[in-house]
């Protein structure tokens, strides 16, 4: 049972950290009907600011996850107003073909820049920290990763029900035109909607040094779960991306410690068509 | 010059390498109402969209009280006191009927100001009073074309520009929604509306302008439009 319990709630850790990076994917596709192929990238670059403001500068990741977060936030914009949107009002396909050489452009420069060897932040203040509870062992960094997970969606959700930009958002999400006779000056929500799906996945990319090696590849797995999460959810459904990432994680837990560690994702992804198949709209889509 | 509310000359625009207006010239007094009217595809839409700002013209210009305001996008015009009402009204479905009307009024911070307009709009559109909070999308037509004027109203404008609030609805509703313009116009708010109901458009007007291809085929009072044969015969069917 203890067992049990300690696979069920690793899942739940890693689950709050892919709603974390699901949440601004979904966010940026809700609003802007953008899919942003360069997600698990931008993750990535938040974790090696992460690393060499630790290496370089002995700056520990509790703190430096917000110089990484602000970064992404930045870099976000920049690719925003450069790359997306020239794109916007054209068919689809281009602005995720964009965002697709955008993803190979960073993955590369990082490999030319950095090397694919994999770099660990040792003795952060919390990496390897743990809280036993009787039986249960609970990993700091993955803990305060889920808190800080938990928080920025509350603070999103929060935002963007309760105040005035939030209700522009939506209003921009719903019927771009419309809002912008509203007097709503759409193209700076699209920069701004971008910025934050870009500063959550920086905020989980800043954190994650605290236990995760860095390498030019990291990103991309967790931007493949992203994108099972947000399509899971229901398209931008932020609440929907939510569950859809504990669902995942405990999926990914459950099966890859009752079945075999090599058939998590085979479970995860099988998880994935099926809903896709019975649900086309995810499980809490419209 | 500020003699007019609003002035266009020469207005070039269109879609994707489409051409839609080959020179468009037109002008709107303040405290006037103007119907634009031609047929379905003669660009009426395309030069209530190119001058609102939400589509940006190839050549010519647009002026607002005199000042030139040629492609500005659409929410800087709002906030200078033009709104548009767009052609199938586009209203936020998923909101209720308030939320869509204080949508209206996003450029205005206090939300005394908001109440006020939103008394003022009930007054105009009693109707949405009873339906403050039911879903915009389960409304009736007509209902919703009441609350997408009341939404443009929201917003306080000198000049509202109306895009065929007559699409759609049965012949008493148009009958109705129509007379709601003359009654707009009483406080103040100057309209261009743009019809494909030519008799019933230039019934309310005080200055029609005939498009025809993207360009003006004739204009004048609407008591001498309605008086034309030319007029008679192609649009009246007499």
């Amino acid at each position: 049972m203890a067992i049990f319990l300690q696979v069920v709630l690793d899942g739940l850790l890693n689950g709050m950290l892919y709603a974390l990076i699901t949440v601004g994917l979904s966010l940026i596709w809700g609003v802007m009907d953008v899919i942003n192929f360069a997600h698990g990238e931008f993750l990535m670059v938040a974790m090696y600011v992460t690393y060499w403001l630790g290496f370089l500068m002995n700056v520990d990741p509790l703190i430096s996850w917000i110089a990484s977060a602000a970064f992404v936030f930045i870099l976000s914009v920049i690719v925003y107003k450069l790359v997306i949107s020239p794109l916007i009002g054209k068919p689809p396909l281009s602005a995720l073909l964009a965002t697709f050489g955008l993803s190979m452009l960073i993955k590369n420069i990082c490999l030319n820049r950095f090397s694919p060897n994999f770099k660990l932040l040792s003795d952060t203040y919390l990496g390897g920290r743990v809280i036993p509870m009787g039986d249960l062992i609970l990993p700091l960094p993955q803990l305060v990763i889920a808190i800080v997970s938990l928080i920025v969606i509350t603070c999103i959700y929060r935002f963007m029900t309760r105040s005035r930009t939030g209700w522009a958002i939506q209003a921009t999400a719903m019927d771009r035109d419309a809002a912008e006779l509203m007097g709503i000056d759409t193209s700076k929500i699209y920069a701004l909607v971008f910025g934050i799906g870009g500063a959550c996945v920086g905020i989980a990319g800043g954190l994650l040094p605290m236990y995760m090696p860095v390498h030019p590849e990291a990103g991309s797995l967790f931007s493949l779960i992203a994108f099972v999460c947000v399509a899971l959810g229901g398209f931008g459904s932020i609440v929907g991306s939510l569950l859809a990432a504990i669902l995942v994680g405990l999926v990914e837990a459950l099966v890859g410690f009752y079945v075999a560690p090599i058939f998590k994702y085979v479970a995860v992804f099988g998880l994935y068509l099926i809903v896709i198949l019975i649900r086309p709209k995810g499980l809490f889509g419209w | 010059m500020t003699d007019f509310a609003l002035e266009v000359r020469d207005l070039y625009a269109g879609y994707e390498g489409v051409p839609v207006l080959h020179g468009i010239s037109f002008e709107v007094k303040e405290g006037e109402i103007v119907a634009i009217v031609g047929a379905n595809g003669a660009g009426k839409t395309t030069t209530l969209r190119t001058v609102s700002g939400l589509l940006r013209p190839k050549s010519g210009f647009v002026k607002f009280y005199g000042e030139d305001v040629t492609g500005l996008p659409a929410h800087v015009m709002v906030r200078k006191g033009l709104t548009y009402v767009p052609e199938g009204r586009r209203i936020f479905g998923k909101l209720s009927v308030k939320e869509n009307l204080e949508l209206g009024a996003f450029k205005e911070e206090s939300g005394e100001v908001v109440e006020q307009r939103l008394e003022w709009v009930y007054s105009l559109f009693p109707i949405l009073k009873e339906r403050i909070n039911q879903k915009a999308e389960t409304m009736s037509g007509g209902e919703q074309q009441m609350l997408a004027i009341a939404r443009g109203l929201m917003s306080a404008p000198k000049v509202i520009l109306l895009d065929e609030l007559s699409l759609g609805l049965q012949p008493s509703l148009v009958e109705k929604v129509l007379q709601i313009v003359t009654e707009i116009r009483r406080y103040g708010v100057t309209v261009l509306l743009v019809e494909q109901r030519v008799l019933e458009a230039l019934e309310i007007a005080d200055k029609g302008y005939v498009i025809q291809s993207g360009r003006v085929v004739m204009s004048g009072s609407s008591k001498d439009l309605l008086e034309s044969e030319e007029i008679k015969r192609a649009y009246l069917g007499m």
